[in-house]
């Protein structure tokens, strides 16, 4: 289908890119969600009569222009809707993570004054009844899924289908205010407030104006020749500006679909049913699908295991070049061939990735050979840069420059210089506006030139011009014989070990590098299923001998690599603890976004770091865990500690 | 409380009238007596438990509800009529489903499948029509798989929908039983130890879609439990048995404070 209409001029906001999609191809599915087992689609013109019925209804609720309203719910297509309903009353969306416990959104919702909250279920209308009484700006909820509410106090809760009714049913009056307050929306209002996830202290809340994401919703699409026919998944949350960008900015402006699963437990079914041509997934999920299909694997026939590694063996060698349209030997293409009839295609099926054209992952970075897998089954998977500050894109791989130790090229329209002391800054059209109530952080961050600070060290590799990424500017430290510390370098080689989920390394101003290991329960967990061992708990297979011995030898690989690299030789790591709980966002260990707050780590088990340190054995715990539901617990555990090989030689060679 | 007439509960919902009734229900089973002159009745719309230390005739209790036990004295009387011998079709086309202790789906077919039996006695569609699939047995079919798939959902198992029920583990198992009960639309539930051998989780879980069952489609529920906290948490108002006599019957708080019940609960000291 031909690439719509631009009509740049007139298309300021997301609601005007609404209307035009819903005029020049309306019947075309704009949503689907799976419900009751069956896809239901929502077309454009669907899509706008909603969002119009909605934003009347809730003009008869009372909403004022500047308003903020909470979105929070997984991704549905009537919470797409409402936030496009949203702008054009004049008020601003604020996506919530759905996961967050109460406390989490008091703040969020307090520092925004929301007034409104749209919510998908029972479980996120009985977060905001909690803490209603600390948020004096709340007057009205709106819930998709009425279940269980049904004797719940209505007096300030309404159901989205009631909402949408009384907008139907409203008067002349009501049109003509929306059609003013829609009318007023002007390139420069604010599209959307997102909440940075807080790697550091209180999240901020990012303001992006409609120029922000509608600039970098057209030179990305551009960029990457997306069309109307193409289909996303919608599965992350809708909080991160990745899911806005890719699911609302994106989709509004080239008019494809956005399909959402039917529950989290789905995701891999409906994945496979929708087979999206524009796919996007944190470096996490493409670890765990690959560590599925790992696992899977082991446990498959004998012929097929052979099969399979036999082909994966060739792709391997020649499957990313085959990709990047590179020259390759026939013969090698006749036996890539046939791995695509046996292996790759059925594989690519299976994972729902057939019909992949263009795959990002972002985030953090991915392990070279989850990335490699990936490519070398012929999936053009790709890696961006980029922060919610940015609205997304700083830079990003074009097709064919595809490397796994870099994040690409700066993005059409933004400009990256590197500061003197390796900082990485950028200047865009999608740059922020500002950090809402907050002209302080916004100062530190945005200089009056436009120039952001990423707060990521990085710089640009002489021979292909792409940008490196080392680690946070501010967690590259100086270990206590001055040479280099850079945590993530290490944690990122550790965690591409299938059986590792997530590593902390420790040692600035030390003279030796220490580390938590958090086991990956799946992998580790079905490695002592086929060796017989019988565990009955998390903590209790973490502190297993044999789990112990395993990822010590992971850890000695590790410091063997490390030790090539001169820079960074004294990154190896000496001692480490195998973890017995698994860092959690709950309880404050990792972000929603699952980065590791190391600060926080660290001072949450100091008791941990010390015993690293003074040479013990051994060492007793106990630590507060916050399970799903709010209430707190104790675990306390005896935990071995256990030394490393480390390679001594590159050490002194280093110094 | 043993009006005919409905009541309002702790937390202000109304109850209706009395949907079924047992006078003086005494079940033999050659020389033991199971159930001896019990009479209780259950209201429309209220959650009714019947619970009771082991061999204390609960279940029994349920089969005589559900029309699988035929008592030897008394008499059952379902929607104002005297229930005469029926056959286990029969009761659930009068709109009784229930579940098993000892669950009993069929293990070979998919979840769907298995949900979708509790659609049989809606189905009238001839051989024929049923066999090409054409006509009235599509339009009835697709009719009965919305059902099914709303209960499906209601119950949060979308992601089993197809697998098959040997491979769930038990909790799941109990839930897909609840479903086939539910996707039958039926005016009253009988639930037999709904969570027996399950985890904390699960059980709240259980609880959870035991209440929004009867919250969102107004179904009367009778169930047998031992958990007293879940039964103390859930019911309306609660039957007690022992050895195959009634000790007590009323609202939660009532039998918590009942002596008899303590005592046959704690024991007592026989001299």
């Amino acid at each position: 289908m031909a690439q719509p209409d631009t009509g740049t001029n007139n298309m300021v906001s997301l609601p005007a890119l609404l209307r035009r999609n819903a005029a020049s191809f309306g019947s075309s599915a704009a949503f689907r969600e799976k419900e009751y087992g069956i896809w239901q689609t929502w077309s454009w013109a669907k899509a706008l009569d909603e969002a119009e019925s909605f934003a009347l209804g809730l003009i008869e609720l009372g909403i004022q222009p500047g308003d903020f309203v909470a979105v929070l719910g997984r991704n549905r297509p009537d919470l797409y809707i409402s936030m496009i309903a949203i702008q054009m009353v004049g008020a601003t969306p604020v996506p919530q993570y759905q996961d967050s416990v109460a406390e989490e959104m008091e703040y969020v919702l307090a520092h925004c004054g929301a007034k409104f909250v749209v919510a998908g279920d029972q479980e996120q209308v009985d977060k905001i009844l909690e803490i209603q009484s600390k948020l004096p700006d709340f007057e009205q909820m709106i819930y998709l899924d009425g279940r269980g509410l049904r004797k719940y106090d209505h007096s300030k809760l309404h159901s989205f289908s009631s909402v949408m009714d009384r907008g139907k049913n409203s008067g002349q009056n009501s049109r003509s205010i929306l059609n003013d307050r829609e009318g007023s929306l002007n390139y420069d209002s604010t599209c959307v407030m997102l909440y940075t996830s807080g790697t550091t202290g209180r999240p901020k809340g990012v303001v992006l104006s409609n120029a922000n994401i509608i600039e970098t919703a057209k030179t990305t699409c551009e960029f990457d020749n997306l069309q109307q026919s193409d289909e996303v998944l919608a599965y992350l949350p809708m909080a991160w500006i990745g899911d806005f960008i890719f699911s609302v900015g994106q989709a509004m402006w080239s008019g494809f679909c956005v399909n959402c699963p039917e529950s989290a437990d789905t995701l891999s079914t409906d994945l496979r049913e929708i087979g999206p041509t524009y796919y996007f997934a944190p470096p996490r999920i493409f670890e765990m699908q690959l560590t599925n299909v790992m696992i899977r694997m082991e446990d498959s026939g004998r012929f097929k295991k052979w099969l399979f590694d036999y082909f994966m063996e060739h792709a391997r060698h020649v499957g990313a070049n085959i990709l990047d349209g590179k020259s390759v030997g026939f013969g090698s293409r006749i036996k890539y061939f046939l791995g695509e009839l046996t292996v790759y295609g059925p594989l690519k099926n299976t994972l729902g990735l057939s019909k992949v054209r263009v795959g990002y992952t972002a985030g953090e970075a991915i392990g070279p050979e989850i990335f490699d897998f990936y490519r070398s089954l012929g999936i053009n998977l790709k890696q961006l840069y980029g922060q919610t500050e940015a609205s997304v894109y700083i830079t990003q791989q074009p097709d064919g420059e595809v490397h796994g130790d870099t994040v690409g090229v700066p993005t059409p329209g933004v400009e990256v210089r590197i500061s003197d002391n390796g900082e990485v800054y950028y200047r865009s059209p999608g740059t922020f506006v500002e950090y809402y109530k907050n002209p302080e952080s916004t100062a530190d961050t945005k200089d009056p030139e436009g120039w952001v600070a990423t707060g990521d060290a990085g710089f640009f590799e002489e021979d292909t011009g792409h940008l490196r990424i080392i680690d946070r500017a501010k967690d590259v430290a100086k270990m206590s014989d001055g040479s280099m510390f850079a945590p993530k370098y290490v944690e990122n080689k550790l965690k591409f070990y299938p059986n590792i989920l997530e590593a902390v390394v420790f040692g600035a101003g030390k003279e030796r590098c220490v580390a938590f290991v958090n086991i990956d329960l799946s992998a580790v967990g079905n490695w002592a299923e086929r060796n017989n061992i019988a565990y009955s708990s998390y903590q209790e297979l973490a502190g297993h001998t044999k789990v112990l011995e395993t990822i010590k030898e992971h850890i000695e690989e590790v410091n063997i690599s490390i030790s090539e690299d001169k820079m960074l030789a004294g990154c190896q790591v000496h001692r480490f603890i195998v973890l017995h709980k698994e860092l959690d966002a709950d309880d404050g260990e990792l972000t929603r976004t699952r980065k590791v707050r190391r600060k926080i780590i660290g001072e949450k088990f100091k008791d941990l770091v010390a015993a690293l340190y003074d040479g013990s054995g051994s060492v007793y715990t106990e630590t507060e865990v916050t399970y799903e539901d709010g209430r707190k617990g104790k675990i306390s555990a005896n935990l071995n500690i256990m030394d490393a090989h480390v390679i001594n030689q590159a050490n002194i060679a280093a110094e | 409380m043993s009006t005919t007439e409905g009541y309002m509960t702790a937390d202000g919902r109304q109850i209706g009238g009395v949907v079924m009734e047992m006078k003086n229900i005494t079940l033999k089973f050659g020389g033991v007596t199971a159930i001896e002159d019990i009479s209780f009745d259950i209201h429309e719309g209220e959650i009714r438990a019947i619970i009771g230390p082991n061999g204390a005739g609960k279940s029994s209790m349920l089969n005589v509800i559900s029309g699988f036990y035929v008592p030897q004295q008394g008499e059952v009387f379902f929607r104002g009529t005297k229930r005469a011998q029926l056959k286990p079709f029969e009761v659930a086309r009068q709109g009784i489903a229930r579940t098993f202790q000892n669950i009993a789906l069929f293990e070979g077919m998919s979840v769907l499948d298995n949900v979708m039996t509790g659609r049989l006695t809606h189905m009238k569609a001839g051989i024929i029509s049923q066999s090409l699939w054409r006509g009235s047995a599509e339009r009835e079919e697709m009719a009965n798989r919305e059902i099914c798939e709303r209960v499906i959902d209601f119950l949060e198992i979308q992601s089993i929908r197809k697998t098959p029920v040997s491979r769930l583990p038990y909790g799941l198992k109990k839930r897909v039983e609840l479903a086939r009960a539910l996707a039958s639309e039926p005016k009253l539930l009988l639930l037999d130890e709904p969570m027996a051998g399950m985890n904390v989780e699960e059980k709240e879980d259980m609880s959870r879609f035991i209440l929004d069952v009867n919250d969102e489609f107004g179904t009367t529920i009778a169930l047998i439990e031992h958990d007293m906290g879940v039964v103390m948490d859930l019911s309306d108002r609660v039957v007690v048995m022992d050895y195959g006599k009634k000790i007590g019957d009323g609202t939660p708080n009532e039998v918590r404070n009942n002596q008899a019940v303590i005592d046959a609960y704690l024991g007592v000291s026989h001299d």
